[in-house]
């Protein structure tokens, strides 16, 4: 899937990954370079929303990594999981820009506002802030029809950054 | 060669243009100017080719080259001003919108912020461009080799050249973006400047990227606009702008052949304005007639308000879902019907009325657009058949010149003839969704006097038309009056439409019921 040029940058990602993560973030599979999946927990105990929950993020990496954003989503179930499969083995983070199948809206991961120089441990921690400072218990306004209703992939999928301030 | 003269009598009035495109015109030299391309290149048409038509617009097709050479002479006018190198000025210029008067203006006044905000801050260093450095981790692809070729801009965020490059590559391939392309680094949004881009684009993506440049001129100006037409390289100067639209109908004709409308960029729609057009087209397309054949087709159950279609079979229904019993003619209570089954004679009883005029109704509104409708699509339908006419035309002159030893020349009213449907049905169609929308008053008639006009002319050479081979020769006088007289009906009914719409005669229903 990854070309030369994003394996090597993937190689390098994960040498560094596996020597050390940042608190609150487990590095959980990398068995090729196409697609890796992460823990994350927020830290902040004051914050009663995300207490004692872990996330599992995928990250699905195509050949023009890193110069296009990685896509990434919180995994609801386990890959190859239980037949048939239980709905949201993994718990999906509350978030006025989180919905409900695990799809982020978040700019950062849009063509216009990434930058190569990020890479899987600042979108994770880009993430766990994220998470840090929402106090909101509530879902994107339109969760449930687009929820319903979404056969894309998050690449293709133009969001409207209309509120920055979460 | 006739395009070559074109050209040149064009490139003549370049500097008059290129005073239009930065400062707008003037509405007096709107009428000076004529027009002769729409008709030029038709013998037939000579008539009209030597003055402007009302309905006709100025406009000017321009070159590849001409859209360069305006952006060449714009830039050296404009760094003379500001004291820029023509890089620095066409990245501003492009900041801009390609408005002169405006980058000026902000320019004078506060210089540091417009340079800041085109990416062309001084607030960073200006450290070479490539730079071979040991002991350097470039950020996007975590190598550290040493020694390593890299580059920055003059923000200074420096990056291995090859990541770099991959970087410009991927912008100017996947996002057809050129000179807007920041710093990969984050948040940075100094702009990459003309001369790196030429140091990082690779050989066989400079002319996508110059290409590119090129459009952004174009997609700013809004008296400029690229011609529609699959590969067509030109693109359109025309002043009409937008809020005009209510009013005119700017047709212009690509030197591609292609005729299309300025405002709307759909294929040419004379005589109806844009709005109308987008209204009838959604009309046309949306199930929203669906739902007007649902109401005139099927009724309602009086009690629970289900959806029934009467496919046959006896007044007597009986609602599945909710067993109500009731007259499909008069929609009455079943029961009440007493021993006349069958046979329903209550039709004054008050309990079906009311149901019975909201079908009405409906089913009025249907038929009118239908009427509407049917005569557009056959125009549709009939303009297409005209590209299989035209093949077919193409034969018969070729067979015409071998069969009766006819010289190309004098063949040539067969091709006249076949243009002349083609663009008189694309009009005639038109005419229908202009119809659908007319409010009826004194001017109504002299339309549709026009309309059938045309529409007679127009079917008398279509049958014509489709005359064997043989029988042409002897025909051809009387074609090409016929060809004339399609192209001048044509030209009085647009004429006209165009007249009255300029002035606001014309009324629209603002509702599609045309009730």
């Amino acid at each position: 899937m990854a070309s030369s040029f994003a394996v090597k940058r993937l190689q390098r990602e994960l040498i560094k990954l596996q020597a050390q993560t940042p608190p609150g973030i487990t590095l959980i599979s990398a068995n090729d370079f196409s697609e890796w999946h992460l823990d994350i927990r927020v830290l902040d105990d004051t914050n009663p929303l995300y207490t004692n929950q872990t996330y599992r993020l995928r990250f699905t990496f195509s050949a023009t990594y890193p110069i296009e954003p990685p896509e990434v989503v919180f995994l609801t179930r386990a890959p190859n999981g239980a037949d048939p499969p239980v709905l949201n083995d993994y718990p999906v983070p509350m978030h006025p820009h989180v919905y409900s199948n695990g799809i982020i809206c978040l700019d950062l991961l849009d063509k216009q506002a990434w930058s190569p120089v990020h890479n899987v441990e600042s979108v994770c921690i880009s993430l766990q802030s994220m998470l840090t400072g929402n106090r909101k218990n509530e879902r994107p306004p339109n969760d449930a029809d687009f929820v319903r209703s979404n056969m894309r992939r998050p690449r293709d999928i133009s969001f409207l950054f209309h509120d920055e301030k979460v | 060669m006739e395009s070559e003269d074109d050209f040149n009598s064009a490139r003549s009035t370049d500097d008059e243009m290129m005073d239009d495109v930065e400062s707008g015109y003037s509405d007096d030299d709107f009428d000076d100017l004529e027009i002769g391309e729409e008709e030029g290149f038709d013998a037939h048409d000579k008539i009209t080719a030597t003055q402007k038509q009302s309905y006709e617009v100025e406009f000017k097709v321009w070159t590849p080259k001409d859209i360069d050479e305006a952006q060449l002479r714009l830039i050296n006018e404009v760094k003379d001003v500001l004291g820029q190198s023509p890089e620095a000025t066409a990245i501003l210029l492009r900041y801009s919108r390609w408005n002169r008067e405006k980058l000026i203006e902000q320019y004078m006044d506060n210089q540091a912020a417009v340079l800041e905000g085109a990416g062309l801050g001084e607030s960073n260093s200006t450290e070479a461009r490539v730079q071979t450095l040991t002991g350097f981790t470039c950020d996007i692809c975590c190598d550290d080799t040493s020694p390593m070729t890299t580059f920055a801009i003059k923000c200074g965020h420096r990056f291995c050249i090859d990541c770099y490059k991959t970087y410009v590559n991927a912008k100017v391939t996947d996002e057809a973006e050129a000179a807007r392309i920041k710093c990969p680094a984050d948040q940075c949004n100094r702009i990459v400047d003309n001369k790196s881009m030429e140091l990082l684009v690779p050989d066989n993506l400079t002319d996508r990227y110059h290409e590119l440049l090129v459009r952004t001129y174009v997609d700013d100006l809004e008296n400029l606009k690229w011609c529609p037409a699959p590969n067509c390289e030109f693109a359109i100067q025309c002043k009409v702008k937008a809020k005009e639209l209510k009013k005119v109908v700017p047709t212009v004709h690509c030197d591609c052949g292609h005729d299309f409308c300025f405002g709307c960029a759909y294929n040419d729609h004379l005589p109806a304005p844009c709005d109308l057009v987008k209204k009838w087209v959604k009309k046309c397309e949306d199930d929203s007639e669906t739902a007007n054949w649902i109401s005139a087709n099927t009724k309602e159950c009086p009690k629970c308000a289900s959806t029934i279609e009467k496919n046959g079979g006896c007044n007597h229904m009986t609602c599945r879902k909710c067993k109500h019993e009731f007259c499909w003619m008069c929609m009455g209570v079943w029961s009440e019907h007493g021993t006349s089954w069958y046979n329903c004679n209550r039709f004054e009883e008050k309990s079906g009325t009311e149901a019975r005029d909201a079908q009405a109704k409906s089913r009025q509104s249907l038929e009118r657009y239908l009427h509407y409708y049917n005569r557009y699509a056959n125009h549709e339908q009939s303009a297409k058949l005209d590209k299989d006419i035209y093949v077919k035309t193409e034969k018969k002159m070729t067979q015409l010149q071998n069969h009766a030893q006819l010289s190309w020349i004098e063949v040539q009213f067969l091709d006249s003839a076949s243009k002349a449907l083609q663009r008189c049905r694309q009009t005639l169609k038109w005419t229908y969704a202009f119809a659908f929308y007319l409010e009826r008053n004194n001017l109504t008639e002299i339309f549709e006097d026009n309309q059938k006009d045309l529409e007679m002319a127009v079917e008398n050479l279509s049958e014509l038309f489709e005359k064997p081979t043989d029988q042409l020769e002897k025909m051809k006088v009387e074609m090409m009056d016929k060809t004339a007289y399609c192209n001048k009906r044509r030209i009085i009914l647009l004429n006209d439409t165009a007249d009255n719409l300029r002035k606001s005669r014309h009324a629209f229903w603002s509702n599609d019921l045309g009730a």
